[in-house]
């Protein structure tokens, strides 16, 4: 058989149509049902916030249980800079590198004091710094109301480039956008800056001593890399990808609270890293893409399919959704330890015992 | 001072549950070096059964300690066979997997529990019927109810209970010999997966009373209170030395009366009004309030966290625990 990936008529062939169906996808969609743009678009947000911990959690091999919170610092970054709380309105491109630097910085803080811990004790850490976070925003509304407590921000101002108002219809040469359309197409364009960035920089100095340090810390400081820089470096990375979702999550919602940076969320990205394959991009997207359709998917299906058989709803979809969830993470440990397109090293290392 | 007392008894009375619950995540971890993040849900199940049983039984008139004994007697069996099961199928086939692989099954053990509760008991709060009248004393200028004094006297208990199983009885000499090197426990003729499995049928029947206890303390049970509480009570573990049983009974008590204090204190520590000559804004603020506190109790749950986060950067092995090796 001749391998196809080394004729580069055909993999350019195949990079055309891919682009030419993600740039349609959002048209066929609308036929679908508006709502649907709206899911991918968050979908793709998952897919970035996969992609930021699988720098953590599958280059650097730090499992990382509390990642929602960047997400949620970024976020709150843009609502409280780009919104009405403050009163203050500063355009997006000034405020989506403001929030990822705060994730950032928050990153090296979770960092910092957790460099000496392994494994399950840094998850449970950073499971607490998490939960510390979310308290935090539930209850930084008194004395001084920053967060605005559980009652969460409103009306943040979308995006707007130039003239261009995110949130709304607008025509482009006789081609009717609706806002979440142009979402997508920003999303679109973020998120492959962030594959790009991870692609490279797996197979960079940085992506090697990630990994070396991930086969074993002690031979990785013996070869040496300064592992304290990696690390953290790590952390930040990953809290960077996490602080820019964070901020378009906040733009195109509109509206956050600490209802959405919920431990079940961090629970879900990981299981997104971990069921598409810990390490490989393409197995993280896939996993972000399943975790976050097969659950809308099956809100359109169950509640119907529930209507028609019992007269009622039994089961609410939402239930059904976590059920699935908890459920393949434990089969998908049992029966493919290494996700469903498990990167090479991974594999490796599981198909081999264990000395 | 009263208040200080009072807080320190309340601290005591939530430590001891936390104890209790902590001792399910240590034995847990000292024989297979597992979290068992599903702890916390067993927790929840067995405060689920027993509120189901009693609130059936309550209008029987029966004596109200009758009622309760019988609502654990129904909460200990369900929780052993939920730990039994959970053992079984989740976590014994992974035993020779690399270590994020249980830990992350253990994540989706637990969200399976939660959602098949709230499938059974619904999303709604579970009331304890008013059948206990409580009874108050008054001790060192602190008011104490006879709820807190069984829980405590029954915590006690069932820790010294533990603590002879493990160190008097075959069983438990089995289960420490597991925990030191199971290959050459196997060899001498230990029997490790029965063992193992003992060992969280135990944890689960402890983790079923202190679901109990917790709910009649608080009056209420939900499908979603196990996870905070399990993760309070491994904090507790973590605190006395991971693996280590006196460390888990030392550290509930300690992170209970941490809290309490904390929680009864911290508003009055981090009122800025006691600085109010510094700023005039201050003081101004001051004259109108009285009052301009920082942090208030409602970040109780944040203490848990962070004396777990300082136990793990400065001392990672616990209070009471040895020097844990290199695990990854």
């Amino acid at each position: 058989m001749k391998d196809w990936r080394k004729q580069p008529a055909i993999v350019w062939a195949g990079f055309g149509l891919i682009a030419l169906v993600l740039l349609l996808l959002p048209f066929a969609l609308v036929q679908v049902g508006a709502a649907w743009v709206r899911i991918t678009n968050f979908a793709i947000l998952y897919i970035l916030l996969a992609l930021g911990l699988n720098i953590v959690v599958g280059f650097a091999g730090l499992l990382d249980l509390g990642y929602i919170a960047f997400y949620a610092v970024g976020a709150y970054a843009y609502a409280l800079l780009a919104g009405p709380h403050f009163g203050l309105h500063l355009p997006f491109w000034i405020v989506l590198p403001i929030g990822a630097a705060i994730a950032a910085i928050f990153g090296i803080l979770l960092g910092a004091p957790t460099l000496k811990l392994r494994g399950d004790y840094l998850a449970i850490v950073t499971l607490g710094f998490g939960e510390i976070v979310r308290i935090f925003l539930n209850n930084l509304s008194r004395p001084v109301n920053i967060t605005n407590g559980p009652q969460g921000l409103a009306r943040i101002d979308p995006f707007r480039l130039g003239g261009i108002d995110f949130s709304g219809p607008s025509s482009l040469a006789g081609v009717t956008l609706i806002g979440s359309m142009k979402y997508y197409y920003l999303l679109l364009v973020v998120m492959l800056a962030l594959i790009v960035i991870n692609v490279r920089i797996q197979n960079s100095r940085i992506g090697r001593a990630w990994e070396a340090i991930r086969e074993d810390e002690v031979a990785a400081r013996a070869m040496g890399i300064n592992t304290t820089h990696m690390k953290l470096l790590a952390f930040a990375m990953g809290a960077t990808f996490g602080g820019v979702a964070g901020g378009m999550f906040s733009a195109i919602q509109g509206f956050i609270s600490p209802e959405s940076f919920v431990l079940v969320e961090s629970v879900m990205v990981v299981s997104m890293v971990v069921l598409g394959g810990m390490g490989n991009i393409w197995g993280v997207i896939l996993g972000a893409l399943l975790l976050s359709f097969v659950p809308e998917i099956l809100r359109w299906t169950v509640e119907p399919a529930q209507h028609a058989l019992f007269g009622r709803m039994l089961i609410e979809p939402e239930v059904i959704r976590m059920l699935i969830f908890g459920l393949a993470l434990v089969l998908i440990m049992l029966f493919r330890p290494a996700g469903l397109l498990p990167s090479a090293v991974r594999k490796r290392e599981l198909t081999q015992p264990v000395p | 001072m009263d208040i200080f007392v009072q807080q320190l008894f309340n601290g005591l009375t939530l430590g001891a549950v936390y104890a209790v619950v902590a001792l399910g995540y240590t034995m847990v971890y000292g024989i297979i070096q597992l979290i068992n993040f599903a702890h916390g849900e067993v927790v929840m199940i067995g405060a689920m059964v027993a509120f189901t049983a009693i609130n059936m039984l309550a209008p029987a008139g029966l004596p109200p300690v009758v009622v309760v004994l019988i609502g654990m007697g129904c909460a200990i069996p369900v929780c052993m066979l939920v730990g039994y099961a959970m053992e079984r199928l989740a976590y014994r086939p992974l035993r020779r997997a690399p270590r994020l692989a249980p830990l992350i099954t253990a994540i989706g053990v637990s969200i399976i529990l939660q959602h098949l509760a709230m499938l059974v008991w619904s999303r709604n709060v579970l009331a304890f019927p008013q059948i206990i009248p409580i009874q108050t004393y008054t001790v060192l200028g602190a008011t104490v109810t006879q709820v807190q004094l069984a829980i405590v006297g029954l915590c006690v208990l069932m820790m010294a209970g533990l603590a002879a199983l493990v160190y008097r009885t075959r069983l438990g000499t089995a289960m420490r010999a597991t925990a030191q090197n199971p290959q050459v426990a196997g060899l001498m003729g230990v029997d490790i997966n029965r063992v193992i499995a003992f060992t969280f049928i135990i944890g689960a029947a402890l983790g079923a009373v202190a679901g109990v206890m917790v709910g009649t303390y608080y009056g209420v049970a939900q499908y979603t209170m196990g996870s905070i509480l399990g993760l309070k009570a491994f904090a507790a573990a973590v605190l006395g030395g991971i693996g280590n049983i006196p460390g888990a009974m030392v550290g509930g008590l300690l992170l209970g009366v941490v809290e309490a204090l904390g929680a009864g204190y911290i508003g009055e520590l981090t009122d800025l009004c006691h600085l109010s000559g510094l700023s005039t804004w201050l003081s101004e603020r001051c004259q109108a309030d009285g009052h301009f506190i920082l942090f208030g109790s409602n970040y109780q749950d944040v203490f848990a966290f962070v004396v777990l986060i300082l136990v793990l950067v400065i001392r990672p092995s616990g209070l009471l625990g040895e020097r844990v090796g290199d695990r990854s």
